[in-house]
């Protein structure tokens, strides 16, 4: 006869040998973790392109800090689906749509806006140009810049593989 | 006896992690991390329309020039050069020590390049039909002519790459070689 019988403990005589299977209760909590973590960080104020552009590759590239501090200027040809309609000479996109050098004053006025005052100082326009370009539309963008007083501007381009 | 239990029934949470996974994988498909990477530089301020256009003061041999036409050619200080070859000419001409006050410079000491690397002006002009490509590639040998010469200066200094240096010692690597990439106004670019 089992021993534990004798004493008539309610709890010991339930003990099974076998090890207690982990409990996964708290599973739902963990993933929802990881889940609130990846919504958070999770960027959607990806533009649609309506131009086309393969970014240049370059060895000597710098990471831009902040984000939330860049402005993107797109620079390229209309995709293949719209060219009928725009024709494929390179075009300017600001925001959603096409647009023109002269709107590039105006644009960097609403992207000042659109940030304090700290940041605003500290705005960076993203050149994000197709690797066909010519330099005439690049240097029509800068020197819009200039005169818009945003004087800090990157080129987009991939970091070579090496 | 068989009491019935009265009452909401529980809901069975079980299926709540998948429901949670299925989100999950669905955030971690759509995010994006990479990073914006790019040549950052610095525009010049647009020139006065009152002050006169300065007096070019630079001495003719503390510039560089690099010209780059539609056909993506380099014209460098009037010389044609290979892409391939930029960078090495770069180095050369910045890190030549002319006036022998640099102390860290290794250059031939040329009299004909620059004097020292807070002298040495690199002058970037471009016409309209060069490619994007051929422009960024230019500025991307010269930038790697710069990280190589002050890489060169922070291991001597310091033992280390620039890029593992503090804030301090960068700034004094800055100092000692200086990135002076200017870029000539386009108007002067002439028509060709």
């Amino acid at each position: 006869m089992n021993p534990n019988h004798k004493k008539m403990s309610k709890f010991k005589d339930q003990k099974s040998k076998e090890s207690p299977g982990i409990s996964t209760a708290s599973l739902p909590d963990i993933v929802f973790m990881l889940l609130f973590f990846f919504m958070v960080t999770t960027v959607m104020r990806e533009v649609t392109l309506v131009v086309e552009v393969s970014l240049p590759e370059a060895g000597e590239v710098q990471k831009i800090q902040k984000k939330s501090l860049v402005s993107y200027i797109y620079v390229g040809k209309p995709l293949q689906g719209i060219r009928a309609t725009y024709g494929k000479e390179p075009r300017i996109q600001l925001n959603d749509a096409f647009a023109s050098v002269d709107d590039i004053q105006e644009f960097v006025a609403q992207e000042r806006e659109a940030r304090s005052e700290q940041e605003a100082k500290r705005l960076v326009n993203s050149i994000k140009a197709d690797i066909d370009v010519k330099m005439g539309i690049i240097t029509d963008i800068k020197q819009e810049l200039r005169k818009a007083q945003s004087y800090k501007i990157n080129y987009a381009t991939r970091r070579t593989l090496e | 006896m068989a009491r019935k239990k009265r009452g909401v029934p529980e809901i069975n949470a079980g299926s709540m992690a998948d429901i949670a996974f299925l989100l999950l994988i669905f955030f971690l498909v759509t995010t994006t991390m990479d990073v914006d990477t790019g040549i950052i530089r610095k525009l010049p301020p647009m020139p006065d329309e009152n002050t006169p256009p300065p007096v070019d003061q630079a001495n003719k041999r503390n510039l560089f020039i690099v010209l780059v036409n539609a056909y993506d050619q380099l014209l460098v200080n009037e010389e044609p050069t290979d892409i391939d070859n930029l960078k090495e000419k770069a180095k050369q001409f910045i890190d030549n020590n002319g006036d022998g006050s640099c102390t860290y410079c290794q250059g031939a000491r040329n009299p004909k390049k620059s004097d020292n690397p807070s002298k040495a002006i690199v002058s970037l002009q471009n016409d309209r039909g060069t490619s994007y490509e051929m422009y960024i590639t230019v500025q991307d040998q010269l930038a790697q002519a710069y990280t190589e010469l002050r890489d060169r200066a922070s291991m001597e200094k310091f033992g280390a790459v620039y890029g593992d240096l503090n804030d301090v010692q960068q700034d004094e690597i800055n100092d000692m070689y200086p990135k002076l990439i200017s870029e000539a106004e386009p108007k002067d670019v002439g028509e060709s």
